[in-house]
């Protein structure tokens, strides 16, 4: 069926409820309202306010509760309605979630999934553009999980809400309804763990993920007018990350360009860079080059363009990667 | 019995006044192995908590957290636990984690710096000791958000300090329990101190206690240092739990006798007259002048407790002593729930640096 990303989540987190009633699901407005976003909407009426349970507003108190129900043998799975608004629960995630496993030594885990809206370019109010994933992407134990089409989205959820691991899903906010596409009526798992080629091409490698993934096709197509073949390695779990995937494609091209809209500094274009830099250096034929927010706070909505890579400033980096 | 104490009127549970007499109409109809039982778990809680400071002090025993004076604390609330019930303890636990049956060698071997020693042996439902403040009272409530799901009647019980009580999840757990009447026992050790700051820098209520009317249920203190008063406000909060009435705060007036933990030092900030007067009011003590009213303590049998208890120790620590360190590998097998290529790799390359052998 042709659906959104907002579509082919709720489709996910309802086939997976009605296969399973170990899944609950909890946060702020999931319930009746079905979501600021509408992404869990008319799930309250299928499956009641016991498993589509609306919180009281606490970030912290969502996962920390979600943590105890997994030691109950339930597998929730929280809202966090902002990623701006995950912070209150940080301590929750990395002292607890990704580590009860380790800290128990197997005898407890915590397979919750935390999903969570993202990312800039929607013009929304201050603390609703944010990209924070490689806070998260340092936390060992934890999946961090961005999908960037509607039929990953379902593939991507279906395999989260299946790992015996916790998964952070983040959810791109400006692909929510960007795009339609056929999605699967069978919940059918997308592999956590894997990257996939977009995109092939044999000039230049271009990583991305989430709503980066859309910015680097269009790159791509004023780029293969020019004659530059690029191709996408879209990353989808961004940790743990698949280097394999990536290092494939650089051997393949010689070149590599890293897009994420998170700042520059310690974000998640860095460990790429550096894992192709101490694993495919003499297949590099340009130094590997990043596209990236600045290191700046996201700007509110009349400035956002600043900030949002472009895929004018993409291209710009392909080209200084060719010509280097 | 908890509606009787209203904290906003200083109320405050007590079945054993200082002297060990029971008041009359509060003495709880425990059989004499029951009685003795929990004494002999204090003991052992004592014992087990001096042994660990000595240790500590050979180098044997890292950075410790003493329960002294939380005897009565940890093993009245532990002896309201039922099968089936959960337990999302702090980390100052002895007592509790002894009368579950948690093994004391375990509970060494984690203190002296292996993670093997907080994996809760099967069939034990206690959650692993929390060090982040406040952060396990959150689990506990989602715990009984889930047993209120399934339809299971059990009690979750978690316990936590004064300094707790400060914390944002704190008030959050407070706040879900109350909406979600979930079947949990939050029960406060109010030991007076975080490490060096007084309850009195905590909060501005009168008691702890009173903090749970706000959050929509019930909350009463009692006497710490009574192991009978702290049981039966457990128990009675904990069948309330089973029973779907929601949760209860007990706040456990009492007092650290030792450090904070082996790192401190809390002469820097208390007087020794405050000490000496609260070795007055011992747990330990005042149960043994109960059980000897009763007839069910005399000195042959308590030097018999002693002994065990000794015994018990002894053969925890050498058990304890006796395990090698982790295996390199299970650092890295629990991160996920498999391992991944790259921890594979690091894995490789540490035991590869690791060929002139461990420190």
């Amino acid at each position: 069926m042709i659906m959104t990303m907002v579509q082919a989540i709720n489709q996910a987190l309802a086939q997976e409820m009605e296969r399973d009633d170990r899944y609950v699901l909890l946060g702020e407005d999931v319930g009746r309202d079905g979501g600021v976003f509408r992404v869990t909407e008319g799930l309250v009426d299928r499956f009641g306010a016991e498993r589509v349970i609306d919180t009281p507003l606490a970030e912290s108190g969502a996962v920390g509760a979600a943590v105890g129900m997994c030691a109950l043998g339930l597998r929730p799975i929280v809202e966090i309605q902002f990623m701006g608004f995950i912070y209150p629960a940080f301590n929750q995630i990395i002292s607890h979630v990704a580590r009860l496993r380790n800290r128990t030594r197997g005898r407890f885990a915590a397979p919750l999934v935390i999903r969570t809206p993202y990312g800039a370019g929607v013009r929304a109010l201050e603390h609703h553009s944010e990209s924070t994933e490689a806070l998260f992407c340092q936390i060992p134990g934890l999946t961090v999980v961005v999908p960037s089409d509607p039929a990953d989205a379902k593939g991507l959820l279906v395999a989260a809400l299946r790992s015996d691991d916790p998964v952070l899903f983040l959810e791109p906010t400006r692909l929510y309804r960007a795009e339609k596409q056929d999605v699967p009526e069978a919940a059918v798992e997308a592999p956590l763990g894997r990257a996939r080629v977009a995109r092939e091409g044999k000039d230049v490698t271009v990583v991305a993920w989430g709503a980066m993934v859309p910015v680097a096709r269009k790159a791509a197509d004023t780029l293969a007018a020019e004659k530059v073949e690029v191709e996408i390695v879209d990353l989808r779990t961004l940790a743990p990350m698949d280097s394999e995937a990536v290092l494939a494609s650089v051997r393949k091209t010689g070149r590599a360009v890293v897009l994420h809209e998170a700042p520059k500094t310690c974000g998640l274009g860095a460990e790429v860079a550096a894992t192709i830099g101490e694993r495919a250096l003499l297949s590099l034929k340009a130094p590997v080059l990043r596209v990236t927010g600045q290191d700046i706070i996201v700007p509110l909505p009349k400035s956002e363009d600043v900030y949002y890579p472009s895929p004018e400033r993409l291209a710009r980096a392909v080209r200084r990667a060719m010509e280097f | 019995m908890i509606e009787r104490f209203d904290p906003l009127k200083g109320e405050r549970l007590q079945i054993l006044d200082e002297s060990g007499r029971a008041r009359p109409g509060l003495e709880p109809a425990l059989g004499a192995a029951d009685l003795r039982r929990m004494y002999e778990r204090m003991v052992l809680t004592r014992v087990g908590d001096a042994k660990a400071l000595k240790l500590q002090r050979q180098g044997r025993m890292g950075t410790f957290a003493s329960s002294l004076g939380h005897e009565a604390c940890q093993v009245g609330t532990a002896s309201a636990v039922a099968a089936g019930d959960w337990f999302f303890p702090y980390f100052r636990e002895m007592g509790v984690y002894l009368t579950l049956g948690y093994p004391l060698a375990d509970y060494y071997h984690y203190w002296m710096g292996n993670e093997a020693g907080l994996r809760t042996p099967d069939g034990l439902n206690i959650f692993p000791l929390a060090i982040p403040v406040a952060s396990q009272v959150l689990h506990a409530v989602g715990a009984g958000m889930a047993a209120n799901i399934r339809k299971l009647r059990l009690a979750v019980f978690s316990t936590f300090g004064d300094g707790a009580t400060s914390e944002g999840d704190f008030h959050e757990a407070m706040n879900y329990a109350g909406v979600f009447r979930t079947p949990t026992v939050l029960v406060c050790y109010n030991n007076q101190f975080a490490i060096s700051v007084p309850r009195s820098r905590q909060t501005a209520s009168a008691t702890i206690a009173q903090k749970a009317l706000a959050y929509g249920f019930a909350g009463v203190q009692v006497d710490g240092n009574d192991v009978l008063a702290v049981r039966a406000a457990a128990t009675e909060a904990a069948e309330r739990a089973r029973a779907g009435g929601g949760p209860t705060l007990i706040e456990a007036y009492t007092y650290r006798m030792g450090d904070h933990t082996t790192s401190d030092d809390a002469a820097r900030y208390r007087s020794k007259d405050d000490v000496l007067d609260w070795e007055k009011r011992d747990p330990v003590a005042r149960f043994r002048l109960y059980l000897a009213s009763k007839g069910l303590w005399d000195e042959a049998w308590e030097k018999g407790v002693q002994e065990a208890a000794a015994d018990a120790v002894e053969k925890a620590v050498a058990a304890a002593e006796s395990r090698p360190p982790a295996a390199v590998e299970d650092l890295f097998a629990y991160t996920y729930a498999a391992m991944t290529p790259e921890l594979k790799d690091e894995l490789a390359e540490t035991e590869a640096g690791l060929k002139g052998g461990r420190r």
